[in-house]
């Protein structure tokens, strides 16, 4: 659900990034704060484990520019990976925007993605989204690990809706910000459809 | 129903109005109000060092997550949240099962006067929200219908 203030002049949406446990979620958004200007990036929040794995969720909130004269903000979310962790998932896709499903490219994380995808649609469905409705773009993570899956293997299991996608190495930045944009793109245009 | 929350700036005034007022009659550090997905909708007092944006996402996800333990143990929610640190204490409440209202207090103010300020601008705020959600169902069309893909992609640079 976004939020639009007239007074202010401010749109502002919600993106949660979705995926198995390690995947690169936080990894993504970790090079979208390190990437971004300071004046267009609010602080990044981690609520993580002693781990570092996370807890409950990253934020990072992001100021993309102006669109017919309002400020255009976008929130984005990680969800916790570990299985264990679903009702806090569930929390986070609450008024959601766009998605992104985070896929590890690794053949032994098959299932685990499998799995995440899953879950991602029925916990979508609990809250009232169809994952078929709503923006929604994916992206294979970790495409430079010697164990990476070939790409339409992955696209046949994970994207058999054929919604954008992308190749990606969050650790360096590749696909990072294509992902970012295309799902922010869909979700300005579900607000043009005034959805 | 309107899937956005659309806030103008009648209503926007209002709101602001209505925490001013409970900044200064709860001797309030700071007041905001804040919806559930975590989008800061006002604010008042001693804000400008601190982080709303991240507050407001804090608070949200508070609340949510004690929103969770209350369905576990049967509860339809826990509608008041209370913390107190050394220096500064916060109260979280839910208004209109909508909105989240917080105020920062420290010894200038107590629990008690807190609470019953909250109550009386909580019945104010639940009204304007009525209005708000009443507007927004009523709105057929926004400025956002006009915007084009150039528009669009001109945000993103490829224009």
């Amino acid at each position: 659900m976004s939020f639009i203030n007239y007074s202010s002049r401010e749109i502002n949406c919600k993106i949660v990034y979705y995926g198995p446990g390690l995947c690169g979620k936080t990894t993504n958004l970790q090079y979208i704060y390190a990437k971004t200007n300071p004046e267009a990036k609010g602080k990044m929040i981690s609520l993580e484990t002693e781990t570092e794995r996370t807890l409950f969720f990253d934020f990072l909130p992001l100021s993309m520019g102006l669109i017919r004269g309002f400020k255009t903000r976008f929130h984005l979310y990680t969800v916790p990976g570990q299985v264990f962790y679903d009702a806090s998932r569930k929390l986070i896709l609450k008024g959601v925007d766009g998605v992104v499903f985070v896929a590890d490219s690794q053949v032994e994380r098959m299932d685990a993605n499998i799995e995440s995808l899953e879950n991602l649609r029925d916990n979508l469905a609990e809250q009232g989204y169809d994952l078929d409705k709503i923006p929604y773009v994916v992206q294979y993570n970790k495409r430079d690990l010697p164990n990476a899956v070939e790409g339409a293997y992955l696209r046949e299991y994970l994207n058999p809706t054929s919604v954008p996608d992308f190749d990606a190495t969050a650790t360096t930045g590749e696909g990072v910000f294509d992902t970012l944009k295309a799902v922010a793109k869909q979700v300005l245009i579900e607000l043009k459809r005034g959805r | 129903m309107s899937s956005h929350l659309v806030l103008f700036e009648e209503e926007h005034v209002q709101i602001v109005g209505i925490c001013d007022a409970l900044h200064r009659d709860a001797v309030a550090k700071a007041v905001f109000l804040v919806d559930k997905n975590g989008q800061l909708l006002a604010n008042s007092g001693e804000t400008a060092s601190m982080d709303t944006t991240s507050l407001a996402s804090l608070t949200a996800g508070n609340i949510a997550a004690t929103g969770g333990l209350a369905q576990l143990l049967g509860e339809k929610e826990f509608a008041i949240q209370f913390h107190e640190g050394e220096h500064d204490n916060i109260h979280i409440s839910l208004v209109g099962q909508r909105v989240i209202l917080v105020i920062i207090f420290d010894q200038r103010s107590s629990l008690g006067l807190v609470r019953l300020r909250v109550r009386k601008a909580s019945a104010e705020l639940a009204a304007v929200f009525e209005v708000i959600h009443t507007k927004a169902q009523q709105q057929e069309s926004s400025v956002f219908s006009e915007i084009t893909d150039d528009d669009i992609d001109s945000l993103f640079g490829d224009g």
